[in-house]
């Protein structure tokens, strides 16, 4: 008889997790953990201004110090053609600043000494003199006549725009609005956010000049991508690096881009012979590390009376910081913005966007969302919001009379996409009777009788996730599959390896609940092992919710892989032909006989030491997976809140999440994925907050001042889910662990706007501070963050 | 001298005096010479080599590197090493006896109360502060509790529940 799937951990079940043995023991190996013999410590000296010429740089006193073994600076990197390195994005970014300093926090120099302490003292004592130069805090500033030129080190380079382009159907889309009864529009900026894991980002370089090997501890999402661009950064051949990403404090994006501190640590330890440690500090890394969004979108929607939408027209300009240096996978320059109201049936779209350079730190990661999804996602149903309420219809209503029916897949949207499946309706049915929308919205009119303002905002959308395919999305010229290879001992226990890397997914739980789905091997039978470059087959790592879709997909199919093999075994145990054997979970049988088989365990062992003539020892294999497409997960998020006239304070209420994440490999994780997407769309929309001043000075520089939220101000949560299978991944799964940070800011942020419908406020910018909403209900009109500070003069 | 590494640096050259501290720390006493900066989380990550205790901020905000301190709860980064001479400091190392986890550690995991798991020392430390004195607390006591320790992962909901499984179990435990 066939095992029962949950007893031994596969799909479905909710396994605890594996790797939880070690955290709750305290006994994780997170990279600041790892001590080698011998090992230094580096520093980093940071910019105090935004846009300054140095002048010089005077490193004497910090030599000086008892403890030192070395102080770096550009022209020392220049000298061996490492003072500037290559993007993600194909831009270049200063390692240690030569000829000036372009954002508040950019890296100059560097001390390497036998302590943390004792580094940071000689760092305190390098005279840096500067020329401080007129500064650019935003877009708008950019683009204007006279405006510096921040990247005068580019040749070709005469203005400070990254990038102009577009997509869509221009004329189509202009026809439609032609035909429009009412044509909505919205502006608004998604301000510049920082993912902040807790743990900040870190390495330890370890070269070894006996054998050549260079060894990097560090804390990437993409131990394989980093790998060549260290071949390519330090000129050292690729069989002669390892990568080790550890144990991750968390990643949200912030640990895909390489950093200088990274590549300095290199070269120190390449001079010094000996391991070099760098742990970046907390206000290092909100300051100088990939941040994300930072966009000012403005769009119109066409609509005909009746509420259909019949075209939209977009355009954003987006600011990257002094470096381009997002990790930029697809062909388009502004990732995928352009997956812009995907859900929704519309005939027509045009999208144009400029990224802009300004003296802020390289932006633009994707901050737990898919390259510019989030702040697509969030125009979106912002502007879906204000077209209802300008057409005076209903917000549901209206988004279900737009929606992709589900009869309608596949669908190729307005931008080209192709989405496969979904159940768009239905999961709105299940967030609407969760939530008690009609009776909420009964409540909402008895309390503003009363002087109380109530509100319910909804957010619905379907994302791309889970890139490539390798037609369309690469890193560097690599293409965007992933892999797994899969090693059955004589026992029939297992290790697994992929090219992906967990961050807190619980990779090390999920991918042995696959295999065991697969092969009935139980769960606890089968070890995970991720991160490092020596033995994990070659992949593109975890970021935009890829892993489950591409790396979880080659999981299961070199699962099958090793299923075929094990079949030629179980034939020669059972001395029948193949063809005459059956697969049941765990098991293969006679067809004619049933109750005559053999275990995969015991094929397992046969592999090693009863194998047929012919047939090559050993169980194992790798399977490299290039998805056919992107997946299509569906969310409706929807949040209730009341508002405080007399202080702008607004209070959530409720918030329901219906998620359609295609099949649950382990329902807990997914839960808990969902849980911490909705808390990162909180913050967002409430608190989180990295402006800038008039001077470039980063204004959120550290936990007093960038406000997370805690358990006190996160609201609780009420998870639902649809189950529409992805039709092309091998288990059905689609990706799931940024969903909730995409939709979830629009549904809080809607929310509001609809506690203060009747007010002639259309738009509040993110964060929802108190002042703002304030602002914007005693004055009556919309609060805008853009530009963020304006010039005093 | 700044920390520990006289045996590893013996030829620095250094005019900082150095103070000897001795430090139970989960039951154990121990010492160490150390610049009087250092601080009480870097003594108990390098000196100690107990590195469940984390740092997570610079600024005494995020609580990874809570420990109790006398039984109480306290940010390990914001005190000074020489300030826990002669003091009881317990760390996430001595939740677990050799045999059995703590309640509280099997509620994180039962509950699914981490992902990453970077706070979480801190977080079931506080938790543990939190139950010794009120076994059985409301959601919102819990809340506030752990309102000085950081998640980017969980949401904290889970966290909740994580409290929640372990003061059901001590209660338990306590009744049989
Ligand atoms: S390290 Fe953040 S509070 Fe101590
Ligand atoms: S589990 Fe990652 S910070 Fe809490």
């Amino acid at each position: 008889m066939s095992l029962d799937e949950i007893k031994i951990g596969g799909m479905g079940a909710s396994r605890r997790r594996v790797e939880d043995n070690r955290f709750i023991r305290g006994k994780g190996n997170y990279v600041d953990d790892i001590v080698l013999p011998g090992m230094l410590h580096m520093e980093i000296l940071r910019s105090p201004l935004a846009h300054a010429r140095i002048k010089s740089i005077d490193t004497s006193k910090a030599w000086a110090i008892p403890g030192v073994r070395l102080v770096m600076t550009g022209e020392m990197m220049a000298s061996r053609n490492l003072a500037w390195m290559p993007t993600l994005s194909y831009d270049t970014q200063a390692v240690l600043a030569t000829d000036k300093v372009r954002f508040q926090g950019q890296e100059v120099a560097c001390v390497i000494a036998d302590d943390a302490y004792i580094a940071k003292d000689a760092c305190e004592a390098i005279v840096v003199d500067y020329e401080p130069l007129p500064v650019v805090v935003n877009p708008i500033q950019a683009m204007a006549p006279g405006a510096p030129l921040i990247r005068d080190d580019k040749e070709n380079q005469h203005d400070n725009v990254v990038f102009d382009w577009e997509v869509g159907d221009k004329d189509g889309t202009e026809k439609a609005f032609a035909q429009a009864d009412v044509v909505s529009k919205l502006e608004l900026h998604y301000p510049r956010s920082h993912p902040s894991p807790l743990e900040t980002c870190g390495s330890i370089a370890d070269f070894d000049r006996a054998t050549s090997k260079l060894t990097v501890y560090m804390t990437t999402q993409a131990p394989h991508i980093i790998r060549a661009a260290v071949a390519m950064v330090a000129e050292l051949p690729e069989h002669m690096i390892r990568i080790v990403s550890p144990d991750l404090g968390g990643g949200f994006g912030n640990k895909v881009p390489v950093y200088p501190g990274y590549v300095a640590s290199i070269l120190a330890s390449i001079l010094l012979e000996r391991p070099v440690k760098w742990i970046e500090d907390k206000t290092g890394n909100l300051i100088s590390t990939g941040f994300g969004r930072d966009v000012y979108l403005r769009g119109e929607m066409a609509l005909r009376k009746d509420g259909k939408i019949l075209g939209v027209r977009m355009h954003t300009d987006s600011d990257h910081g002094a470096f381009f240096s997002d990790a930029q996978p697809s062909k388009f320059k502004i990732g995928l913005m352009h997956s812009a109201f995907a859900c929704y049936d519309i005939p027509a779209a045009h999208l144009t966007a400029r990224g802009l350079y300004t003296n802020k730190a390289p932006g633009g990661v994707a901050y737990r969302c898919s390259f510019r999804v989030t702040e697509a996602m969030f125009f979106q149903e912002r502007m879906v919001q204000a077209a209802a309420d300008d057409l005076g219809m209903d917000q549901a209503e209206f988004r279900r009379l737009n929606f992709v029916r589900d009869e309608d897949f596949p669908h190729r949207t307005a931008f080209g996409f192709l989405t496969d499946s979904g159940q768009y309706a239905k999961c709105l049915d299940v967030g609407l009777e969760a939530i008690g929308y009609k009776d909420f919205l009964k409540q909402k009119e008895e309390a503003k009788k009363r002087g109380r303002l109530l509100g319910i905002g909804i957010s619905t959308m379907t994302e791309p996730l889970g890139a490539g395919n390798s037609r369309e999305y690469d890193i560097l010229g690599i293409k965007m599959f992933d892999s797994a290879e899969l090693r059955v001992h004589m026992s029939g226990k297992a290790i697994l390896r992929t090219g992906a890397k967990s961050q807190g997914q619980g990779h090390e739980t999920t991918w042995a609940q696959i295999v065991a789905h697969e092969l009935g091997i139980p769960a606890d039978d089968i070890t995970v092992e991720e991160g490092d470059t020596d033995t994990a087959p070659f992949g593109m790592g975890t970021y935009a919710s890829r892993s489950t879709p591409v790396a979880g997909a080659a999981v299961a199919m070199v699962s099958r892989k090793i299923r075929a093999k094990a079949r030629k075994l179980a034939a020669h145990l059972l001395e029948v032909s193949e063809e005459d054997v059956e697969w049941e979970l765990g098991r293969f049988y006679v067809r004619s006989s049933p109750d005559r088989g053999v275990t995969i365990q015991d094929c397992a062992n046969a592999a090693y030491s009863n194998m047929p003539d012919g047939l090559e020892p050993g169980l194992e294999n790798t399977a490299y997976y290039d998805p056919p497409n992107l997946t299509w997960p569906f969310a409706c998020y929807i949040a209730t809140v009341e508002v405080d006239p007399e202080t702008g304070v607004w209070d959530v209420l409720n918030v329901v999440a219906v998620d359609d994440c295609g099949v649950r490999i382990n329902p807990m994780i997914v839960e808990g994925q969902i849980m911490g997407g909705l808390t990162e769309a909180y913050a967002m929309a409430s608190m989180q907050f990295i402006t800038f001043d008039a001077e470039g000075n980063c204004v959120g520089s550290n936990y007093m001042d960038y406000l997370l939220p805690t358990a006190w101000e996160t609201p609780g949560f009420e998870l639902h889910e649809v189950v529409t299978p992805c039709p092309h991944h091998p288990i059905g799964a689609k990706g799931i662990g940024e969903c909730a940070t995409v939709g979830g800011p629009a549904a809080f942020v809607n929310a509001v706007m609809d506690a203060l419908k009747g007010t002639g406020v259309r738009n509040i910018d993110m964060p929802l501070l108190p002042d703002r909403v304030y602002e914007a209900f005693t004055t009556r009109r919309d609060i805008s963050g853009m530009p963020p500070v304006k010039t005093e003069d | 001298m700044t920390s520990l590494n006289e045996e590893v640096f013996p030829d620095q050259a250094s005019n900082v005096p150095v103070r000897k501290v001795t430090i139970r720390i989960n039951g154990e006493n121990r010492s160490a010479n150390v610049e009087p900066r250092l601080l009480l989380a870097h003594l108990i990550r390098q000196g100690f080599n107990l590195t469940g205790t984390h740092t997570g901020c610079d600024t005494s905000n995020c609580g990874a590197c809570t420990v109790l301190f006398d039984g109480q709860p306290i940010k390990s980064c914001a005190m000074l090493a020489v300030q826990a001479d002669g003091h009881d400091v317990m760390t996430v190392e001595g939740l677990a006896t050799a045999s059995e986890l703590h309640p509280i550690q099997e509620g994180f995991k039962d509950e699914h109360g981490l992902q990453c798991g970077f706070c979480t020392p801190g977080m079931m430390l506080t938790a543990k502060a939190l139950l010794d004195e009120n076994p059985d607390p409301t959601e919102d006591e819990i809340r506030w509790a752990l309102s000085g320790n950081l998640c980017r992962c969980t949401g904290y909901q889970n966290i909740v529940k994580s409290v929640m499984w372990a003061a059901r179990k001590i209660n338990n435990q306590a009744a049989n």
